[in-house]
């Protein structure tokens, strides 16, 4: 059933009676020939790709809880493409342009709103690293403008441009970043798959992979065993302990990081903005309130819960960057487990194994790059070649020596 | 969280600095035939445990001491503090 304007009057006129479930709920097959592991965002946008894009069939997804119970639905939301580096830039390029057409795509509304996101800088040197990934980003083909204090002001009047120690500078506008509601990207992703054939699997959780002479013959889950053909993992903070089912062990680290809701407030903030002297970055939601976060607690975690120490630090930055905000009081708080990998950057790669593909390692920078990783994994499975735009995204490149290290923080996931 | 210190007693996380897996007191022997992968495996790869995890925290605005932290990744308990001195000297992050 398509989802459109005539379609709500005709069903408002027959008191909604008509509304079918958006995805089917099927018992697993013996096996397929593409089995996802994990129904989140990444492994929902794979699904869809593969077989809308590349015209798969026998797809199945499995996820161990209830899909986009995981990070798609506890992340901040926000989508952008600033990033720096050359291996880094074309996909969260090819990612923010999937989003411009999700809604057409999905035919879904996932709410993508390109409000604009805002990096302040408080210092001559940090204005000059602006400048450069400004200009690094409008060669990739995204959009980047370089804003003075004023341009700040005329933005967002309500922060403090007095601070003595961190005085605000300017900032690095991307005017078509933004924010998406996140937990219809996992519902749009799935219903789109589903109605192009593939099973969704929930409550199946993946116990253990068969393989027999190097290569991948199926999973084992707590539904029984499933045949693959091909088996994607994409299972974010979950990676180590999957993965490791396959006696593999990986460049990752999991760690948690925490995420703000206030009280709905009235409409106060234009877009996203990033305060570029401590970890605080903030939006407001379409209810109305704030929904802001900070740094990775820093240790690393499998409980989706972290600390109050960090809670302070955000808080902090958040006070320093917008007195205004003393006075609202926090509404929830909740944590993520964050695949960090040893450079901050992804990897969406085969495995040593035969018919075994992963894709993970996406720090906590995940959501925005959901519909390009679902795009460039799904063309991994199909065509067993890396997508154009994931070129470096490989196991290998740490061997090499060619990290995509953004921040320069060296094989420290905590720091990243 | 509290780390109970082996030398100063109970102390907040808070004053300590968190490096990674115990496993890095395990240097490899750069002039062994298969330095270069042993390397990259000592730097790189992490078993990243969910339960039982040993790893070194640096208690930099304390004593500045090392110490190897025993702690559950499921729940944030610490079971066991320990100076790293004493690891690395009796050969134990071997596991």
């Amino acid at each position: 059933m398509s989802y459109s304007g005539f379609r709500l009057i005709k069903e408002a006129l027959r008191g909604h009676s008509g509304w079918k479930p958006a995805w089917r709920n099927p018992e697993p097959q013996p096996g397929y020939d593409f089995v996802i592991v994990g129904g989140g965002g990444h492994g929902l946008a794979t699904a869809h790709y593969l077989a809308k894009v590349y015209r798969k069939s026998r797809i199945a997804v499995l996820e161990k809880g209830w899909i986009g119970g995981g990070n798609v639905g506890r992340n901040t939301t926000i989508i952008r493409s600033n990033y720096l580096l050359p291996g880094n830039e074309p996909f969260y390029e090819l990612s923010l342009q999937l989003w411009e057409g999700l809604e057409q795509d999905l035919n879904y509304n996932a709410m993508v709103s390109q409000r604009g996101v805002m990096n302040l800088f408080h210092s001559d040197a940090q204005r000059d690293a602006a400048r450069r990934r400004g200009n690094g980003m409008i060669l990739h083909g995204s959009d980047a403008e370089l804003l003075d204090t004023d341009g700040v002001r005329s933005e967002a009047p309500f922060l403090n441009f007095n601070n003595a120690r961190f005085p605000i500078k300017g900032a690095l506008m991307h005017r078509r970043g933004g924010t998406v509601r996140h937990d219809a990207v996992a519902w749009g992703y799935a219903r789109s798959a589903d109605r192009h054939g593939v099973d969704i699997i929930q409550n199946c959780e993946v116990t253990g992979f068969r393989i027999e002479n190097n290569r991948v013959l199926g999973v084992e889950t707590s539904r029984g065993y499933i045949g693959a053909g091909k088996i994607g993992v994409a299972v974010a903070g979950s990676s180590g302990r999957v993965m490791s089912q396959a006696g593999m062990r990986l460049p990752i680290e999991s760690h948690v990081l925490q995420a703000f809701v206030s009280e709905g407030l009235k409409p106060v903030l234009p877009g996203v903005i990033t305060f570029g002297a401590g970890h605080f970055y903030v939006s407001q939601s379409d209810k109305g309130g704030l929904v802001f976060g900070g740094d990775i607690d820093g240790y690393n975690t499998y409980a989706q819960r972290g600390n109050l120490p960090v809670v302070e630090d955000v808080c902090e930055g958040g006070m320093a960057l917008m007195p205004m905000i003393g006075r609202t009081r926090l509404l929830r708080m909740w944590g993520g487990v964050m695949d960090m990998s040893m450079d901050g950057s992804p990897i969406i790669d085969r495995t040593q194994i035969d018919g075994l593909y992963f894709n993970g390692g996406w720090c906590y920078g995940g959501f925005k790059a959901t519909p390009a990783s679902g795009r460039v994994f799904a063309h991994l499975l199909a065509t067993d070649t890396p997508h154009e735009t994931a070129t470096a995204y490989r196991f290998d490149r740490f061997e090499k020596g060619l990290m995509i290290d953004e921040k320069g923080a060296g094989a420290q996931p905590n720091l990243h | 969280m509290i780390i109970p210190h082996p030398i100063l007693g109970p102390r907040d996380a808070q004053e300590f600095v968190y490096l990674g897996d115990a496993s890095l007191l395990d240097r490899p022997d750069w002039q062994a035939e298969d330095a270069s992968s042993a390397f990259h495996d000592y730097q790189y790869q992490r078993n990243n445990p969910a339960g039982v995890h040993r790893e070194l925290w640096f208690h930099e605005q304390g004593d500045r001491s090392w110490l190897v932290v025993t702690r559950d990744t499921t729940t944030h308990e610490i079971l066991k503090a320990e100076l790293a001195r004493d690891v690395a000297l009796a050969g134990e992050t071997a596991k």
